[in-house]
């Protein structure tokens, strides 16, 4: 019975998503985590969920981001209905699933979707990290994986946002392997001249910066994003000392060379759309 | 099999400090072992140990992970955990092997990449991700062997082969027993009970199909009597380098994707939207 309500939510979520309203009621003041500055909802959706005093990025869930991202109305959502069948029969990971499910409306950590950007048709996917925090499962990467091969199929240019917290651990060693899952279908994408945009927000950590997050032609992030294999504990009990101020920031990512270009949120999608241009038509040399 | 070891007494075999390392399985198994040093952009990682050597007479390429043996080798290898330079070491003779048609042949036993300020400075997901694309498009045979410990994202780029091995008391998982009871139950002393729930052990991998074939170990783990396990360990190399080696190049590529691109097919499941 309760799943009734369930799909009944997320029905109307993607309905919400389609005409771009803001995933939060708009009503109330916010205290900004970054600078304790005090925000009214209103401006903080009207300016896409960045910080109006002193540009924080808040992250967004993913149908939000789609929103921002494409062309209204071309929206088309695949594998919606995917998701992970507890393959390890792990304790208390399917009631979470369930949890997880109704509280976000979703189905898995990433939605994958065509749509057009400027005109320019694209494979698009977005992780988002309150579901599980956007972290790695075999329905994940099978989502990333079959809009990886969907873009090589239809010579399209690929862009994905991720954000994530590293692998699923209810799922094991099946987790682990996604990353080999993905890269694999990136190479072939690759080899075969498509053109593959990354996009990373807050967080990209773990197997996801070790796999498809960080294989893009171009290489892109928000400001402020922390971006990382280990993680900032792990890394201080290994050395010992607290790291320094800024440490895997994306901003300590561009001086390290990981990055071509920081963009902030409200410059992204023109952003995106010179690069399309900039790749011609299809973004692959077999759509030329 | 006849030893009945819980999946904690094997995580202990895996790390006995006497266990079989990548140095002696290349002495047991090869020839005229040349190790090849450096990323050619600014440094050697040792706790990436490669090169090329004969097998049964035929040149292949050998990369493994090496702790070490003394506490000198230990520090200097950081117990086998690679930084961004040994992966791109890694990367170099891959690419020497598809140049010059060599099989590869790796061995797995790392606790995991290394968490250091540095090697995330210097790029320790892309040095990954870069390594897990190209050895899955390589177009000569790969064998992965996981020997002892296989640890998370750091095993996993030396492990995309065509065939994937393990000592029967080798474990291979997304993360140490470790840190998984301490990223999921915030505590790290729970890692016996993560052990018996991460199906870790080769019993429960070659069910899960992630591996292809166990190599048998004696009672006591391969460092008590290690000659039979080498000798397993040859066997069952030969015979699926010969039955690879009669794959045509495209066909090797296409055959190390499809057994990836099926990695996780059964944990999928569907809901309505």
């Amino acid at each position: 019975m309760s799943n009734v309500f369930a799909q009944r939510r997320q029905k109307l979520l993607s309905l919400k998503a389609l005409r771009g309203a803001s995933p939060t009621p708009a009503h109330t003041e916010e205290t900004c985590p970054a600078c304790g500055g005090t925000i009214r909802r209103r401006d903080l959706a009207a300016g896409r969920y960045v910080c109006p005093l002193c540009g924080h990025h808040y992250p967004i869930g993913a149908y939000y981001r789609l929103s921002l991202v494409l062309d209204k109305g071309t929206f088309r959502e695949l594998d919606g209905s995917l998701t992970s069948n507890d393959p390890l029969s792990f304790p208390g990971y399917a009631a979470k699933l369930d949890a997880a499910r109704r509280r976000t409306g979703m189905n898995e950590g990433v939605v994958t979707a065509t749509g057009r950007i400027g005109g320019q048709k694209a494979a698009v996917g977005v992780l988002d990290s309150r579901f599980f925090m956007g972290s790695m499962s075999a329905a994940l990467g099978e989502k990333v994986t079959r809009l990886v091969e969907y873009a090589d199929k239809n010579k399209l240019p690929l862009i994905l946002f991720s954000a994530s917290g590293g692998a699923r651990m209810q799922e094991g060693i099946l987790s682990l392997m996604q990353m080999a899952k993905t890269a694999a279908a990136l190479e072939r994408f690759s080899q075969k001249g498509g053109l593959y945009i990354s996009v990373l927000t807050h967080p990209t950590t773990g197997g996801v910066t070790a796999s498809f997050a960080s294989l893009g032609d171009i290489m892109l992030a928000e400001p402020g994003a922390l971006i990382g294999f280990a993680g900032p504990r792990v890394i201080e009990q290994t050395i010992g000392e607290k790291l320094p101020e800024g440490f895997q920031s994306a901003e300590y990512l561009l001086e390290h060379g990981f990055l071509d270009a920081i963009v902030p949120r409200p410059q992204l999608r023109d952003t995106l759309i010179r690069l399309l241009k900039l790749h011609g038509k299809g973004g692959s040399d077999h759509a030329k | 099999m006849p030893n009945e070891l819980t999946p904690a007494q094997r995580v202990a075999l895996a790390r006995h400090a006497q266990r079989p390392g990548t140095a002696d399985f290349i002495d047991a198994l090869f020839t005229d072992f040349f190790e090849q040093r450096g990323d050619r952009h600014c440094m050697d990682d040792g706790s990436i140990l490669g090169g090329v050597a004969l097998f049964h007479g035929r040149p292949v390429t050998v990369i493994g992970h090496r702790k070490g043996r003394t506490l000198e080798e230990h520090m200097a290898y950081h117990f086998g955990m690679p930084s961004p330079e040994g992966y791109r070491k890694a990367q170099r003779l891959m690419l020497q092997a598809e140049k010059f048609s060599r099989p590869i042949v790796t061995f797995i036993d790392t606790p995991g990449a290394y968490p250091g300020l540095e090697a995330e400075a210097h790029g320790q997901g892309e040095a990954i991700a870069r390594t897990l694309a190209l050895l899955s498009g390589l177009t000569v045979p790969v064998i992965a062997v996981v020997t002892g410990e296989g640890g998370s994202g750091g095993a996993l780029a030396l492990g995309v082969g065509n065939k994937v091995l393990m000592l029967e008391n080798a474990v291979y998982s997304v993360l140490s027993p470790e840190g998984f009871a301490a990223i999921l139950w915030k505590d790290s002393s729970r890692s016996a009970e993560a052990c018996d729930v991460m199906k870790l052990t080769a019993a429960d991998l070659l069910e899960l199909g992630v591996i292809d074939g166990i190599i048998p170990e004696p009672a006591a783990g391969a460092h008590a009597a290690p000659q039979p396990v080498y000798r397993a360990l040859d066997a069952a190399l030969v015979r699926e380098l010969a039955a690879l080696s009669k794959l045509s190049p495209s066909a090797l590529a296409a055959n190390r994707y499809k057994k990836f691109r099926l990695m996780g097919s059964k944990a999928l499941g569907k809901e309505r939207l």
